[in-house]
């Protein structure tokens, strides 16, 4: 198996070589050889960016089958609460959920009920002081990804509990559980996810050994069934137990809001995230107690397996929050406990350092600088590399050559004809 | 010491939005050569506020970095106006920074207390209408 899991994968047949994902990716994660793009597994995120703008849908992330819930003889459905944002006309959320249990599901869990529980387990843990401020949200699995790989001095600010999903699928599973006398393994939990990030979060979680959540299936991927079946319900049965605290996670700032405290920052969109980690590293943000961070703007509705426009989701998902009460779901005594992290965030030094040895790297990057300085600087993209410098950092890597530059191989050509020329 | 890598910037004084550039630079720089992130983090913080101060006080100048094993080593050098009284211009609250700035949230004059706080050395070379040089020395350990 490879060192690294991840939901994202190139589709090579419909790969043309082009920069567009090239030039998108923020964590310079994609090179294009022998026209074709590759995406080096250490350092991709799963933010889903590059699924975003390839023109060629040859990005594609990979996520569960609706058939392998059969795999199971109880299974329970835990919404991510952007879902509820991708209906025209939606009057309840319990439309979705009886969906769900009539697409083959025995039972539904939203996410946004655990979320309503992460939120006050933040609010006590801050109370009693026993976080690193500024606390930076552990939500979007793609963020804490970034920061174990590009922001040493921040893996101790972000906040060490679980991410609702991982909270719901072990509350969904045990009251599953209980209630049927299965055992752990004939239970499965399913989460309907927004995003790639998540998928691979639970393959090969950030903070903890084993996901309890079985599996986690795209919302694109349900969606023509699902929206069939709510149009021809006959009986919608009340399901619904978040209030508005919850469902307010799927965009950016309700988690935010859900601290009822007003010393707090949301930033969303990938670009955006990483102004703000460096100004954080750099302790430019100050007065700041609470930050939230979603990879895509919008927030999760702006995941790319979601169907609908972020905006218009948000719009809705506005409309569905406002009969709701504010929070329905408490933590009972001692669960919080286990809700924090079975592991410590650790900083994956590896990713981005040129090698082990300072003397080595320094020397690495010192002919960096030099071959650097001999490249024409426009950032083309025509080398398969995203700009001249992480071109120059292949070379020294060994992963490329200068001549891979078009510019550097005319130049090399010209001179090779000069030279012929002078012997003729 | 042979193997150092000396890095240049200029720094304009005419946009400080762009304030921050050259710091960045230096800390992507020590991230790829595995530097201790206490390091890094350091050398960001002091050098971003220096840069920061050429910026608003002194119309912009350069840094030359040279990066040790051991330690980073830091010029920051303008031909601005230079400053007057450094001991009270080391004081924590002191600022003589403009109306227009302050409302940016700058001017709070903890720029070159921190500056002395995160960096290992600090020295100030000053003259009246001439300009500043400000030499920094953080020293990594680990
Ligand atoms: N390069 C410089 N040239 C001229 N004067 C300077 C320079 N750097 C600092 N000063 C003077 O020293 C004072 C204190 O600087 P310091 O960085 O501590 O505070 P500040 O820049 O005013 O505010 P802050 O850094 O908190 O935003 C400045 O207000 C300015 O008068
Ligand atoms: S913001 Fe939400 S949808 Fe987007 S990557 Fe993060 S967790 Fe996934
Ligand atoms: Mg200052």
């Amino acid at each position: 198996m490879e060192k690294y899991f991840h939901s994202v994968q190139l589709d090579a047949d419909r790969c043309c070589g082009c920069t567009n994902c090239l030039k998108r990716c923020p964590t310079e994660a994609i090179r294009v050889h022998d026209g074709k793009a590759k995406i080096l597994s250490e350092r991709c995120i799963d933010c889903g960016e590059c699924i975003r703008i390839c023109p060629h849908h040859a990005k594609k992330a990979n996520s569960s089958k609706l058939e392998e819930i059969r795999d199971f003889e109880y299974t329970v459905a835990i919404p991510a609460p952007a879902l509820f944002g991708q209906f025209n006309n939606l009057d309840s959320i319990d439309v979705v959920l009886t969906g769900l249990k009539r697409l083959g599901f025995d039972d539904v869990f939203e996410v946004s009920r655990a979320a309503e529980l992460v939120s006050e387990a933040t609010r006590r843990l801050i109370k009693e002081n026993k976080l690193n401020k500024p606390i930076i949200s552990s939500a979007c699995p793609a963020v804490v990804r970034l920061i174990r790989i590009r922001f040493p001095e921040l893996c101790d600010n972000v906040m060490p509990l679980m991410a609702p999903i991982e909270v719901a699928a072990r509350v969904a599973k045990q009251e599953a559980m209980e209630k049927t006398g299965l055992p752990k393994s004939k239970v499965g939990v399913f989460f309907i996810t927004p995003c790639p990030a998540k998928v691979t979060e639970i393959h090969s979680p950030n903070y903890t050994a084993h996901s309890e959540c079985d599996g986690a299936i795209a919302v694109s991927k349900i969606y023509p069934e699902l929206t069939q079946i709510m149009d021809h319900l006959t009986e919608v049965e009340p399901l619904g137990q978040s209030g508005l605290m919850g469902i307010g996670w799927a965009t950016s700032g309700g988690e935010s809001a859900a601290m009822l405290g007003d010393k707090y920052l949301a930033a969303d969109g990938i670009e955006n995230v990483i102004r703000v980690l460096e100004e954080l590293e750099d302790e430019h943000i100050r007065g700041v107690d609470f930050i939230e961070l979603n990879a895509c703007s919008g927030g999760c509705v702006g995941g790319v397996l979601n169907v609908e426009n972020p905006y218009v989701a948000q719009a809705r998902i506005q409309k569905l929050r406002k009969f709701l009460p504010v929070s329905l779901n408490h933590l009972e005594e001692g669960q919080l406990t286990q809700m924090l992290w079975e592991n410590e965030l650790t900083y994956d030094a590896d990713i981005f350092r040129l090698d082990k040895d300072i003397s080595k790297a320094m020397e690495m990057m010192s002919q960096m600088e030099d071959i650097y300085k001999g490249l024409p600087h426009l950032d083309c993209g025509s080398c398969g590399a995203p700009t001249c410098r992480a071109l120059a950092e292949d070379i020294v890597r060994g992963k490329a050559k200068e001549t891979d530059c078009i510019f550097k191989l005319r130049a090399k050509i010209q001179n090779v004809y000069d030279q012929l020329k002078g012997t003729i | 010491m042979s193997n150092a890598i000396h890095l240049h910037y200029e720094v304009s004084g005419e946009d400080f939005t762009r304030a921050g550039e050259a710091s960045g630079a230096v800390k992507k720089r020590l991230k790829s050569l595995g530097f201790n992130p206490d390091a890094i983090r350091r050398t960001a913080i002091a050098m971003y506020e220096a840069e920061i101060n050429m910026v608003i006080h002194a119309d912009g100048g350069f840094c030359d970095v040279d990066i040790y094993p051991d330690r980073i080593e830091i010029l920051l050098s303008d031909h601005g106006p230079g400053i007057p009284d450094v001991e009270k211009a080391m004081q924590e609250g002191f600022s003589t920074a403009p109306d227009n700035v302050r409302s940016l949230g700058f001017g709070a004059g903890m720029g070159l207390p921190n500056i002395k706080k995160y960096s290992d050395e600090m020295r100030i070379e000053t003259t009246i209408g001439v300009g500043t040089n400000l030499y920094l020395t953080i020293k990594v350990s680990g």
